[in-house]
């Protein structure tokens, strides 16, 4: 119980913000904190207090997997890369062959969130394949 | 004569003594109801159960979350007074949803792991027992971003200790 004491205000904030089906478990020593937060603000928000109860993420004992919640589909995400193309593959994998590449900030349309980590997207040139989640930033119709 | 008559009297009074004490010591079911469900109330698990009292037979239904409060609840309305026997009907409540599980699978793990960690020169990760163990260095803002994908991965956790963030 001593991680979930430690977080206890980082729980409460989750609960307030309306995050939906929060779950919160403690195994050896680590807490996992799971659930859908209403928007991108209200995970910016939690990130900002787990940093706050555990500068920098170090301890190494909270897992926090709350995402933006997925009951409004994305069609269309930017490419939220640093300045690179972002790489197109095969399949979901970084060992998946590149089948081509999307532009940085090029708007791509998402035709499936096939998992946390992998989009297949179709650029508008017609390429369609597998991109990284984490540099696709959805975009308002 | 004079001795046949005290044992009679002592009979009798002892008669009139116990019809009227337990008469007194009866309280009424309506009574006891009140009294069970006040005690039920104070309690939080608790609160929130039906009551009915016939004779001093008091049933209890409604839904508990777990045996604990049912057992609980049991033992609170026990301890009132005129309470003679207990009828638990309380059921329990279907327990929540199993809380996802750290995978096991340590193929996905890697190669989620791997995806991660592909544009992060600095970074070296493995997986020990389930945990993810990263050393090197990152800028703190890549490392929010690395961290969150890392945490969709259910691992058992982490050991960070040889990283540093710059």
């Amino acid at each position: 119980m001593l991680a979930e004491n430690k977080y206890q205000e980082l729980i409460n904030a989750a609960t307030i913000s309306g995050v939906a089906n929060l779950q919160v478990r403690e195994e050896n020593g680590v807490l996992f904190i799971d659930g859908e937060a209403p928007s991108g603000a209200v995970k910016d928000m939690l990130w900002s207090v787990y940093d706050k109860l555990d500068p920098n993420f170090l301890s190494g004992d909270l897992v926090m997997n709350v995402n933006v919640s997925s009951s409004v589909p994305v069609t269309k995400a930017k490419v939220t890369t640093e300045r690179s193309n972002l790489n197109i593959r095969k399949g979901p994998g970084t060992d998946q062959a590149i089948i081509g590449k999307a532009a940085h900030h090029e708007i791509v349309t998402v035709v499936s969130q096939t998992s946390e980590q992998w989009w297949l997207i179709r650029t508008k040139e017609g390429e369609e394949g597998y991109a990284y989640a984490q540099y696709l930033t959805p975009e308002a119709e | 004569m004079k001795r046949q008559f005290t044992p009679m009297l002592l009979v009798a009074i002892t008669a009139l003594a116990i019809s009227f004490t337990a008469c007194k010591s009866k309280p009424k079911d309506a009574d006891i109801k009140v009294a069970v469900e006040t005690a039920l109330a104070a309690d939080p698990m608790a609160a929130g159960m039906t009551v009915s009292v016939e004779k001093g037979v008091a049933t209890l239904s409604g839904e508990c979350k777990d045996e604990l409060c049912k057992a609980s609840c049991e033992k609170i309305a026990k301890g009132v007074k005129g309470v003679e026997s207990i009828i638990n009907n309380c059921t329990i409540a279907a327990p929540p949803p199993p809380p996802p599980v750290a995978t096991t699978d340590a193929t996905v793990l890697e190669q989620g792991l791997m995806d991660a960690l592909k544009d992060q020169a600095g970074l070296k990760g493995s997986l020990v027992n389930g945990k993810i163990v990263l050393t090197g260095e990152i800028a703190k803002a890549k490392w929010v971003m690395v961290k969150q994908m890392l945490d969709k991965l259910k691992s058992a956790g982490y050991d960070l200790t040889g990283l540093k963030i710059k």
